[in-house]
């Protein structure tokens, strides 16, 4: 029930307060998403959508630093056991 | 979808077990408190490779499975109300009510649309002026944001023939009931990932430093719940206590305040009732009087009567005492295609998601 989906923002259609809203690329499949709580987001940017809302933004920088460090975990682990 | 196949990566999977592996030295009852994480760690196989002291524990957090039964026999009861058009997700067409669900009321004729969002309702409503529209609000903080807005923006249409049943309900105080339940023990929390992007860490602290238990917020992916895992056992281990945040990438330490501003302009908290729970103090979202001519429980005069829950094995279940497979029923007189209890209803509840994985189920642990 708490999937949230992340997809990019292709457009913006209003900026109405309470009902900005846009378009939103799933992987292919195009829908429109309320963007109210998530203002800081343009076209480009990946957002996280629940039940037809963008429930917050996607971080690039954070999503790299996890892999980053990832990375690093399995690299140490390769070099203890190597197979 | 961006960086999706690298939080599945197996290589990464494998490097996780092995450091997991070389850090566990006591056993360690870990809960992951969301049903979507329970999914992932069924479908992905996660709990056959850890180690054998760490044992996972499955929370309540699955909004179909705890939406209480007087709301379901609610709901329904508006659905067969002439001129109701009722708006739901799909997930709670097949869950038992006291005496039936909405998919019979659907097929005695009720007017019930499934739908994606509470903004589709908002569709509805304005398309048929001549109707009453009442979306059926359920789930935790992650939908409060969606359904509240839903409301806002009726308030600003004027659109008066539009109105929520909120059964809306908060994770943090069932976290606090399960550390409170002397059947459960519960060393660590991964936290449900896009609940805390609502909501941020704020909630959490008191949790954690009350209960004295670390809670880790995780995310979705295989690789997400196995770093969240690594991360609790870092702290158990250690001797620590903190909330820590794996899931950076969707979660901030404030939330989106955004989103907190619109679900506190429109909901209050109340005690709520949770399926097989019982009542769980100041757990619950209502919709504010200033609002409530769009509260479907005040405009129609729905009467909750208060039933608990048929099946007392269902609370055991989702208070993490026993395993879907230790239930007498499951897998007997409850499956997904016949369900008795709410878990084994929506595919993220924990018995639906053992059934559905059962091979592997048998073959782990």
């Amino acid at each position: 029930m708490c999937l949230a989906v992340p997809g990019k923002i292709v457009q913006i259609l209003s900026e109405e307060p309470l009902s900005r809203c846009g378009k939103v690329d799933f992987g292919g499949v195009v829908r429109e998403i309320n963007l109210s709580c998530t203002e800081d987001a343009g076209i480009g940017d990946y957002v996280l959508v629940h039940a037809g809302m963008a429930i917050g933004k996607i971080e690039e920088k954070e999503a790299l630093e996890t892999l980053a460090m990832l990375k690093e975990i399995s690299d140490l682990s390769k070099a203890d056991n190597p197979s | 979808m961006k960086h999706l196949a690298e939080y599945r990566n197996p290589e990464f999977g494998k490097s996780l077990y092995r450091k997991i592996h070389e850090i566990s030295t006591k056993p360690w009852n870990i809960m992951e408190v969301c049903g979507g994480q329970t999914h992932t760690i069924l479908r992905y196989g996660l709990m056959q490779k850890l180690p054998e002291q760490i044992t996972l524990l499955h929370g309540p957090g699955c909004p179909v499975c705890v939406t209480p039964i007087e709301y379901i026999d609610g709901i329904i009861s508006l659905s067969q109300r002439p001129n109701i058009i009722v708006g739901t997700f799909g997930d709670m067409l097949r869950v038992p009510g006291s005496e039936e669900n909405l998919l019979a009321s659907k097929s005695a004729g009720g007017d019930i649309r499934l739908l994606y969002s509470p903004l589709d309702a908002l569709q509805i409503a304005r398309d048929n002026r001549d109707k009453e529209v009442v979306f059926f609000g359920i789930g935790f903080e992650t939908t409060a944001p969606v359904t509240a807005s839903a409301i806002l923006q009726a308030s600003r249409e004027n659109l008066n023939n539009f109105s929520i049943l909120s059964a809306h309900v908060m994770i943090p105080p069932a976290m606090a009931a399960i550390l409170e339940n002397p059947h459960t023990k519960v060393d660590a929390f991964l936290a449900p990932g896009h609940v805390c992007t609502v909501t941020g860490t704020a909630p959490y602290q008191e949790l954690c430093a009350g209960g004295k238990v670390p809670i880790v917020v995780t995310g979705f992916e295989p690789v997400d719940i196995l770093q969240g895992i690594l991360m609790a056992v870092e702290q158990l281990e250690e001797g620590r206590h903190e909330v820590t945040i794996q899931y950076s990438r969707a979660v901030r330490p404030e939330g989106n305040p955004q989103a907190l501003k619109i679900m506190n302009e429109v909901y209050e908290v109340v005690d709520r009732h949770w399926r097989g729970l019982g009542t769980i103090l100041g757990s619950g979202m209502a919709i504010r009087k200033k609002y409530e001519k769009y509260d479907a429980a005040n405009k129609f005069d729905v009467r909750f009567k208060y039933r608990d829950s048929l099946v007392n094995h269902c609370g055991r279940v989702l208070n993490g005492e026993i395993k879907p497979i230790e239930c007498p029923l499951y897998g007997k007189e409850c499956t997904p295609e016949k369900p008795v209890g709410a878990p084994m209803v929506s595919s993220e509840g924990a018995c639906a998601a053992y059934y559905h994985n059962s091979e592997r189920v048998k073959a782990g642990k």
